[in-house]
């Protein structure tokens, strides 16, 4: 194969395997135009998702689609108690005392997954199937692919759902101002609520999907935080432009591991943080945080 | 001492000051007034350096500093209070003071943490020079009190004084009885007559209040919607004809000051 | 209202009997301290030593983010730099601790302000993300720079050394370190009651006030996350000679909530606070042990297996409790506490 070809190669499945990212980017942008949170936790929940799938499909033998469904309610009820008791207290509170509670709610999540499943990996039943994908000459492994498929049906759901439904109406509304979207009568109390509902579904759909493609560990969630790192890179401003974040991620491990040793994958969105701070100091599109006077 | 020429500034097309020339006397009260809206925070902005204006000169006793970043200002003698209080919370009154010192003070990282002689005079005199600013200004009493503890007038004046433990040249007050009860208002302009006569410090002050303004000023420019339509003293404004139609709206609210 | 007026008119007295009172009690705490090895199994003097570097790291997060406002997620991270700094030294040149531990500290602070630059020129968050990058990068480097850090083996440290003196008993590097402790608490609290200190604090508040009274904010941020840098150098620096031994594990993203903890619960902006925080946060783990080893006494209960899960879930737990409900720490309820008595005593 050509070098040119391999690149294109390498390029596709990377691509494809950003779609998870994307997914997971989502989550993260929905909660911070509801309330500009940033949501240092949404690799906690993501994991925390795929165990409760392997707990209600092994343990609970209840099979893969019940079990979908019964990590989707857990994930959304551990996402609406940690809404209620840690982020509504911190309303009004400085924007970096709320990333140290996400940060913090990460962590907990993290060792209570470690003190029920333990730190090894465990198997999930295989919901995507093996067998490969051919685009022309083109080789994309199958879980990747259909992973990627099911993330752009949901995204693409989830996004036409925001457009047109009313609770999508009322977030956009209260990602505008507050105070408007409460003088229209939007409880924005709620509409904080409906975001991290939208994040749990996110999160428990990339996580049930990352823990197929790759293994399910108390680790699975560190991922997020690179995806949230270059989100916030990419300026937080549209929901378009934090997809194409999450698509650039994938394609840039992807070519990572072509021509550098595979390790050096999971280093490279934070070389591209760094590298972008210092060209574009104030990020990619620009820093719009003017402090009144 | 302070002179603004000719300052002209937009936002993205709309005009927010034009032609606005502020001349500050040395050892005089100058105050710039006119309603809500007139510009009168932004001519602020401009002179303390916050804003960039698209034409225009700040000059401070005879520099030209419109090139100059707010800290840069603060070094050639400009000090400032906001119209919404800046005070540090969690500190004490005369921590808050001595945190207006800071141009004056020169212990680096090394000698501040080694606590060496040097620092240690600093710091000494520093407290001295605060019990002075404290006195005249009369906060003694809620010198080690917590800031946020204390009532909208102390507060103001608290800022005030940490304003001029930085020894100005010149002092600019932001709406220096904005939100203060009669009482309040007239013990403020005592003080700030008192830092004109005893410190001999040049100001500069907003206000839409008209009987403070009238009351203590030497000179007085009027803005109105971004344009100056007016200066001279205060006699001399009160009877202008164009003051008179531009505050004619607000003349209840002149009259209601007053009284 | 007349009593508030009536206490404020003596306060100055009282106060310099205060002051008097303080360094009393000061000198007596080190008297103290430095007699607890007579008074104490080896065991907990050894956890002495241990709490003594995470006091020192944790002043330094104090200061970038309890002062200044900064807040710092790869804090582990440059302890280790500090760590490696020493190891990598001795390891190859074979140089005294008197050359490793300041430049330990230079280090630290160097990579600190690499990683911290670019983004110390903005505001707020872009600090955030770069220093989880300094994070996972360096650590990175510390498992992947194999011919340098031996990678997941690590490098072994020989005891600190000084006219053929070796630091090498619990007891020997306890005093070691409390000469570090001392030191760098009281460097920290005079920084702090300084012009310095107090430029960190009005950056903290609201940087744009901090301006107009001439603090140079890009500078004075530079100099906190440098210093705070410094200190997390010099508290790797001692770690390596506790340990006597140097590898990645020890600074995972772990490590860097443990001091983030630290610091929020003893209470943000205080050098008390970051005392009793380190307190708190290196005896904790050790409490879960022994109640651990009660319940499989006891009870018949193994817990060693979670031990780590939970540690970070408490780690968390604290992080948010205390954010939610006293932002102030320990630091706060100290106070108020002696305030209680005191007037108690009154």
């Amino acid at each position: 194969m050509s070098p040119l070809q391999l690149f294109i190669e390498y390029s596709i499945v990377g691509i494809a395997a950003g779609g998870i990212y994307a997914l997971i980017a989502l989550g993260i942008i929905v909660i911070f135009k509801a309330s500009h949170t940033f949501n240092f936790a949404m690799g906690e929940m993501m994991m925390l998702s795929a165990y409760f799938f392997y707990a209600a499909s092994v343990t609970f033998a209840l099979g893969p689609a019940l079990g979908l469904i019964v990590a989707m309610i857990g994930s959304i009820i551990v996402a609406l108690i940690i809404e209620r008791v840690a982020i509504r207290p911190m309303l009004g509170r400085p924007f970096i005392a709320v990333v140290m509670v996400t940060f913090g709610i990460g962590s907990i999540l993290r060792g209570i997954v470690g003190m029920v499943w333990g730190p090894n990996e465990v198997q999930i039943p295989s919901i995507l199937s093996r067998s490969p994908i051919f685009l022309g000459d083109i080789f994309v492994p199958g879980k990747t692919a259909r992973g990627f498929a099911i993330a752009v049906i949901l995204v693409v759901a989830l996004i036409a759902y925001l457009r047109f439904s009313r609770a999508g109406v009322a977030l956009r509304a209260a990602a505008e101002s507050a105070t408007t979207a409460y003088s229209m009568g939007i409880n924005v109390r709620n509409v904080v609520a409906f975001a991290w509902v939208i994040a749990a579904i996110t999160g428990c759909i990339s996580g049930v999907l990352m823990a197929n493609i790759n293994t399910l560990t108390p680790h699975l969630g560190l991922v997020a935080l690179n995806v949230l790192s270059v989100v916030i890179l990419g300026g937080l401003s549209s929901i378009s432009g934090v997809l194409v974040a999450g698509l650039i991620i994938g394609w840039l491990e992807a070519i990572t591991g072509l021509y550098l040793p595979t390790e050096f994958r999971e280093i490279t969105p934070y070389v591209l943080v760094l590298i972008v701070l210092l060209v574009r100091p104030t990020g990619l599109f620009g820093a719009k945080e003017v402090e009144r006077i | 001492m302070l002179d603004i020429e000719d300052i002209q500034l937009s936002f993205g097309g709309v005009k927010a000051l034009s032609g606005v020339t502020v001349n500050a006397e040395t050892g005089m009260i100058t105050s710039v007034i006119g309603p809500n809206g007139a510009g009168k925070t932004s001519l602020f902005n401009v002179i303390s350096g916050f804003y960039r204006p698209q034409k225009g000169r700040v000059t401070l006793a005879g520099e030209d500093i419109s090139s100059l970043k707010p800290h840069q200002r603060a070094y050639r003698g400009m000090a400032r209070t906001f119209q919404n209080i800046a005070l540090f919370h969690g500190m004490t009154v005369a921590d808050n003071i001595k945190l207006g010192a800071h141009t004056h003070l020169k212990s680096g990282i090394l000698s501040a943490g080694l606590r060496l002689p040097s620092t240690r005079n600093e710091e000494a005199n520093l407290d001295k020079e605060a019990d002075e600013i404290i006195d005249l200004l009369e906060l003694d009493k809620v010198r080690n009190d917590q800031v946020e503890d204390l009532a909208y007038g102390l507060q103001k004046r608290v800022e005030m004084a940490r304003a001029l433990i930085m020894r100005p040249k010149i002092l600019l007050l932001d709406e220096p009885v904005a939100g203060m009860n009669r009482e309040e208002k007239s013990e403020m302009s005592r003080f700030v007559l008192r830092v004109k006569n005893d410190l001999n410090t040049t100001v500069l002050l907003i206000e839409h209040d008209m009987s403070m303004v009238m009351g203590i000023s030497d000179a007085i420019v009027v803005l109105s919607f971004g344009q100056p339509i007016a200066s001279g003293t205060p006699d001399e404004v009160r009877n202008n004809p164009d003051v008179i139609k531009a505050y004619l709206g607000s003349v209840d609210e002149t009259t209601q000051n007053a009284a | 209202m007349s009593s508030a007026i009536d206490q404020s008119s003596i306060m100055p007295a009282k106060k310099a009997s205060y002051v008097t009172d303080n360094r009393l009690w000061l000198v007596i705490f080190i008297v103290a301290l430095a007699g607890l090895p007579f008074a104490l199994p080896g065991y907990w003097i050894f956890f002495a030593g241990l709490l003594g570097i995470n006091i020192i790291a944790s002043h330094g997060l104090n200061i970038m983010m309890g002062y200044t406002g900064l807040l710092s997620l790869g804090h582990g991270a440059f302890v280790g730099v500090g760590a490696y700094t020493v190891a990598i030294l001795q390891t190859n040149f074979d140089l005294p601790f008197w050359i490793t531990i300041p430049l330990a500290g230079i280090i630290a602070t160097v990579i600190g302000i690499a990683f911290g630059l670019p983004s110390l020129r903005i505001r707020g968050l872009y600090l955030v993300i770069a220093t989880l990058a300094a994070q996972f990068i360096l650590y990175f480097i510390f498992v992947h720079w194999e011919s340098v850090t031996n990678s997941d083996v690590g490098l072994s440290v020989a005891p600190a050394e000084i006219f053929g003196y070796q630091f090498n008993t619990e007891t020997r590097i306890y005093y070691f370190i409390l000469a570090f402790v001392i030191a760098s608490t009281i460097f920290a609290r005079n920084v702090i009651r300084s012009r310095v200190g107090r430029a960190f604090i009005a950056i903290r508040e609201r940087d744009l006030t901090a301006q107009v009274l001439g603090v140079e904010i890009v500078w004075y941020k530079l100099l906190s996350f440098g210093l705070g840098s410094f200190y997390a150098g010099i508290a790797g620096a001692l770690l390596a000679y506790f340990n006597r031994f140097v590898n990645p594990e020890q600074f995972e993203l772990m490590l860097s909530v443990f001091f983030l903890s630290a610091v929020i619960v003893g209470g943000m902006g205080s050098i008390l606070g970051a005392i009793l925080g380190a307190v708190f946060v290196t005896l904790l783990p050790e409490f879960l042990r022994e109640a651990s080893l009660l319940a499989a006494h006891g009870l018949g209960i193994d817990l060693s297996s979670i031990l780590t899960p939970l540690r970070e879930t408490i780690f968390g737990l604290i992080i948010v409790g205390f954010l939610i409900l006293e932002p102030r720490g320990l630091a706060h309820l100290w106070q108020r506490a002696r305030r209680k008595f005191s007037r108690a005593r009154a």
